[in-house]
């Protein structure tokens, strides 16, 4: 079927789209407003693109409120008529729980990732928050794409500007870019390669539709059935590389290390949520019927992911390698649930990553406020400083300590941090109910093995020996001691100086937002646990997935 | 009473909000005040707990809390919490109103005292949770403010090490415990201990029970400590500050055996039968094990918190071996030894720490000897504490042991009778050696002549017991020689409660 004869008869629900076309523009606004405005009033754009981001945010909540049971499609093949359940079979934008819910997380976990950049750096502030927005185009359009070549496009416009964005930084931040974007060319390169197998083999790009021919190339077995398999495998690498799961994860900690602070937590959750869409898209959608042996790769993936990452972490000193590391594990325990095939437990996965945005953001937004300003703070403490940076840091900044250390709790999965704790044992419960009990208890011992490192970094910031109480003394009079000279006071400078503006304020607001998400979802993580409990519907057609 | 339930919970987590609002050298009244309070308020439960029917869960409270996980707020107690929810809280309040005038007291002392407040809600909400994912969450809250406790507050070189290798040990034992409660919800449907507690495990396989009950009990088994996976317990009091040793052997280690109970024996009681002997097996060991471990820190170079951390191995030995038994006698006296321990190991805990206090260490042959002498009530009081945890009869620790080994004489059908003989003399030497190393323990540090042969002053005298202490031990010791006189205080609430654990009057 020729593409082409498609395209021209499609009508287009543009309320559907609402999100992304508000991104999109908002993204070349931005760019705009640039020429216009003079050098002092560049750091307005950030506000501008928080507006854009918020306007689509609100687009969001609209698409919410306006459910009805069934998902609203669009860019479908012609004959299929919108809004019948076998329409999504051949629709190329699909909006359905998982979508709306992946859409509202990347665009809230932006909002607090834009709160973290203003004049925090020496960046221009046009192209930055116009990357940020394109990039975020990218992310939401994939995690609502439902076939091949939207879902690679929708991929390659987050990926490219994000790697333009890691360029600023202002250490090795041009290393790293160019590190980022030979390996993930590469990755793209294999899953290509991968789809044009599974195209091969079952003659379509539409999830719904490789679902089937799936089907019935495994069921004939032989040569097709193979290079479908083989073409199944490929198309995950293109995925594993966002995610960073561990064979594909070299690039993260010096990436993360590399870019400016905010980016790397762009990277760790808003980049790595839309390959986790992704990679759930696939799997859950078109692969449905490979998951049997599909799973057993995931599971292995999932097991060594998680005890690389770990191992690797314990071994850190800096603040952003640590999250680096962390965020790798991270990705181990999201993948647990889809290693599952007995039975559908992909909103144990989706859970995850909502809670691991809000604690993982959290966890950032401290690191960039705290370690992350401009001057001379950033020169002497690259990459969030190190560990031992942060020592007695509760003395100095008590509230900022205090949000850390819950952050860092909530990531260990231990309580106080009792969202950490949901969002472990919901990915433990899929485990279990679904039969992987040896992943279970891998990821146990993980789940030890983290909380050394979370805990240790925790410790330090209530230690009060040698540093921390010397330091104590020199700050009695906080105004004597320049920013930045033992660690960073760039805080306490802040509000002393007559010029409290909002640039200091945007990055509490964010990890004030953060925080009361993580208190909210501590005491109530219901909306994020059932978020896609019934998804997918539209594949109901096994055992297993009605028994969700 | 479900309302009082909830206040106990409700009411540290105030506190926390007071201490917080009110300036911080008002932290350590406000501790004393919550935990005063807290206990008063248990105290009312005494009254309004139907005794008749001590075996039901009485209070209950149960509403939905997480859906996604079948995770209800569910809070109840009977015969066996009740009991353990009374040691909770008045060694809670005695610690806070210790506190007041020690590690409270400096500057430091409101995130001292926040952090026993926090302890307080999980040790409280674990007693009384009657939803297994919820007891796991107040069984998870109090590894955090104990962490922080001995790495903090702690002291020696080897703190932090010594708080890391608790909060690892313990959360590598709680996470597979996570698994085996993950277990039972997948294969009976529910996380309602209640429920869980009346089907005594029908409709769960022989293969489903065992592997809960080894994954659950690997949990408490960590957390009791069983041997051999005590290593954390020693070294984790020896560094902990007084009051940290004396809630975490109080209260922490009994929340592994009150597990066993309600859980193991309660829950999957096939699984328990089959791995009945070697618990009881491994209790034994602990029993031999830790009395041979405290002679040898009854010899020079020893440390006595650390020989009080080692005695209770062995006094949570016998636990094990009571609850191994699984039989009413048994079970009675694992939790009577229990709340035993609770009161004189607290109170032993106390005791060094009024060493650390006045002499700055608790290391056996510095403390010096010739207490009677040197401050005669204090000395008194140690010889009463060791007797009781050697077990003399008539006082709190003779009961529990001896339920224990009665136990172990006609051990539960189909349990090996002549392995569990031979668990008994064992047990029984272990008693022997127990009496020992503490009447060493006594002879050191109370005995002997003060004045050398010359009428030099060997040993500078010591200041005698203070008000606050007499305060907050007194009711410890007090505690101890009226459960020693009257067991059937706590027997009576226990038994019939016991009795429904395995299975009976259903």
């Amino acid at each position: 079927m020729a593409t082409s004869a498609i395209f021209g008869i499609q009508s287009i629900d543009y309320t559907t789209l609402l999100p992304v076309l508000l991104t999109a523009g908002g993204a070349l606004a931005v760019l705009l407003a640039d020429l216009f405005l003079s050098a002092d009033r560049k750091q307005w754009l950030s506000w501008g693109a928080l507006g854009v981001i918020v306007a689509s945010l609100a687009a969001e909540l609209a698409l919410w409120t306006n459910r009805t049971g069934m998902p609203r499609n669009t860019f479908c093949m012609p004959g299929a008529k919108g809004g019948t359940p076998t329409s999504a079979l051949s629709c190329s934008y699909v909006v359905d729980n998982f979508t709306l819910t992946l859409q509202t997380l990347v665009l809230a976990a932006t909002v607090l990732v834009v709160l973290m950049a203003p004049r925090r750096f020496k960046v221009p502030f046009g192209e930055y928050h116009f990357l940020l927005l394109s990039s975020l185009t990218g992310a939401l359009v994939l995690v609502a794409a439902r076939d091949f070549v939207t879902i690679t496009v929708a991929l390659e416009t987050l990926s490219l500007p994000a790697f333009a964005l890691v360029g600023f930084g202002r250490r090795a931040g041009g290393e790293a870019a160019l590190k980022f974007f030979l390996m993930s060319i590469a990755s793209t390169a294999v899953m290509l390669f991968g789809i044009s197998l599974v195209y091969g083999a079952t003659g379509s790009v539409f999830f719904g539709r490789v679902s089937a021919g799936l089907s019935h190339t495994s069921a004939l077995g032989g040569a097709q059935a193979q290079v479908a398999g083989v073409g199944a495998v490929l198309t995950l690498v293109g995925f594993g590389f966002k995610i960073s799961a561990v064979p594909f994860h070299f690039w993260t900690p010096e990436v993360y290390a590399g870019a400016p602070i905010p980016i790397a937590a762009y990277l760790s959750v808003v980049s790595k949520a839309a390959g986790f869409a992704g990679l759930i898209l696939t799997v859950e959608l078109a692969f449905r019927p490979y998951l049997h042996s599909l799973g057993i790769l995931l599971a292995v993936l999932a097991a060594v992911t998680m005890t690389v990452g770990n191992v690797i972490a314990l071994r850190q000193r800096s603040a952003v390698r640590l999250l680096a590391w962390s965020t790798v594990a991270q990705a181990g325990y999201v993948l647990v649930p889809l290693a599952v095939s007995k039975s559908l437990q992909v909103s144990a996965s989706v859970a995850y990553l909502v809670l691991y945005a809000v604690m993982n953001l959290g966890a950032f937004g401290v690191v960039s406020a705290a370690f992350g300003d401009s001057g001379e703070a950033e020169l002497k403490l690259p990459s969030g400083g190190e560990l031992a940076a942060y020592r007695g840091m509760y003395r100095q900044r008590p509230r900022a300590a205090l949000a850390l250390a819950f952050f860092l709790l909530c990531l260990a999965g231990l309580p106080p941090g009792v969202m950490g704790l949901f969002a472990k044992v919901a990915v433990f419960k899929a485990a279990m109910t679904g039969d992987v009990a040896w992943l279970a208890v891998v990821m146990a011992v993980n789940v030890v093995i983290a909380l050394y490192y979370y805990l240790r970094w925790a410790a330090v910031l209530f230690d009060v020996s040698l540093f921390g109480a010397a330091r104590l003394t020199t700050t009695a009079p906080p105004a004597a001691t320049p920013a930045g000279t033992l660690g960073a006071t760039p805080d306490s400078a802040a509000a002393l100086s007559p010029t409290r503006t909002l640039p200091t304020l945007a990055p509490k607001l964010g990890v004030g937002i953060a925080f009361a998400l993580a208190v909210v979802f501590s005491f109530w993580p219901n909306p994020a646990l059932d978020a896609v409990s019934t998804w997918p519907w539209v594949v109901s057609s096994g055992p297993a997935a009605a028994a969700r | 009473m479900a309302t009082l339930l909830v206040l106990l919970l409700a009411l540290p987590a105030a506190g926390l909000v007071v201490l917080y609002a009110l300036p911080a050298r008002q932290a350590a009244r406000v501790g004393a005040g919550t935990g005063t309070l807290v206990f008063l308020l248990s105290l009312v439960l005494l009254p309004l707990f139907d005794y008749g029917h001590a075996e039901q869960m009485q209070g209950q409270l149960n509403v939905p809390w997480v859906p996604a996980f079948d995770l209800r707020f569910h809070l109840g107690i009977d015969g066996i919490s009740l009991p353990l929810l009374l040691l909770t809280t008045l060694l809670s309040a005695l610690c806070l109103l210790y506190a007041v005038r020690t590690t409270a007291k400096d500057e430091s002392g409101r995130a001292f005292t926040a952090l026993l407040l926090v302890l307080q809600i999980g040790m409280v909400g674990t007693f009384v949770a009657q939803d297994l994912l919820l007891f796991f969450i107040f069984f998870e809250i109090v590894l955090v403010p104990m962490y922080g406790l001995i790495h903090r507050w702690g002291s020696g070189e080897e703190r932090r090490r010594a708080a890391n290798k608790f909060i690892l040990y313990t959360l590598l034992g709680s996470a597979l415990m996570l698994l085996g409660f993950l277990l039972i919800h997948a294969k009976a449907g529910t996380f309602d201990m209640v429920a869980l507690a009346q089907r005594h495990g029908l409709g769960l396989t022989i293969g489903v029970q065992e592997g809960a009950f080894l994954l659950v009990g690997l949990g408490f088994a960590v957390k009791t400590p069983m041997w051999p996976l005590h290593t954390w317990l020693p070294d984790a009091h020896t560094s902990a500050p007084t009051v940290g040793s004396v809630l975490l052997a109080g209260v922490l280690l009994k929340m592994g055996t009150y597990g066993f109970i309600r859980i193991g024996a309660g829950m999957v009681p096939l699984g328990a039968h089959r791995f009945a002997f070697a618990l009881g097996c491994f209790g034994t060991v602990g029993i031999v094990y830790g009395a041979l471990a405290c002679m040898a820190q009854a010899r020079r170079g020893g440390d006595l918190k650390r020989l009080i951390a080692y005695s209770s191995v062995g006094h949570m030995g016998f636990v094990l071996l009571g609850v191994a038994t699984l039989t009413r006698v048994g079970l009675d006296g694992a939790l009577f030894a229990s709340v035993a321990h609770g009161l004189i190991t607290g109170l032993l805990f106390f005791i060094a720490g009024g060493f650390k206090e006045r002499l700055g260490t608790t290391d056996l042959y510095t403390l010096g000897r010739g207490l009677y002498e040197r401050a005669r009530r204090y000395g008194v009081l140690i010889v009463f504490a060791a007797m009781a945890s050697l077990g003399l009869p008539g006082l709190a620790g003779f009961w529990g042991e001896l339920y224990a080994i009665i136990g172990a004489t006609k051990p539960a059908p189909g349990l090996t009778s002549l392995g569990f003989h031979i668990l008994m003399a064992l047990a029984g030497v272990g008693m022997i050696l127990t009496a020992t190393y503490l009447l060493l323990v006594v002879r050191r540090l109370c005995m002997g002549a003060v004045t050398g042969p010359n009428g030099s002053t060997r040993y500078e005298p010591l200041p005698d017991l203070t008000p606050r202490e007499l305060i907050s031990w007194t009711p410890l010791a007090g505690l101890t020689l009226v459960a020693g006189l009257w067991p059937a205080v706590i027997l009576a609430l226990a038994d019939p409660a016991v009795h429904h654990v395995l299975g009976g009057a259903r």
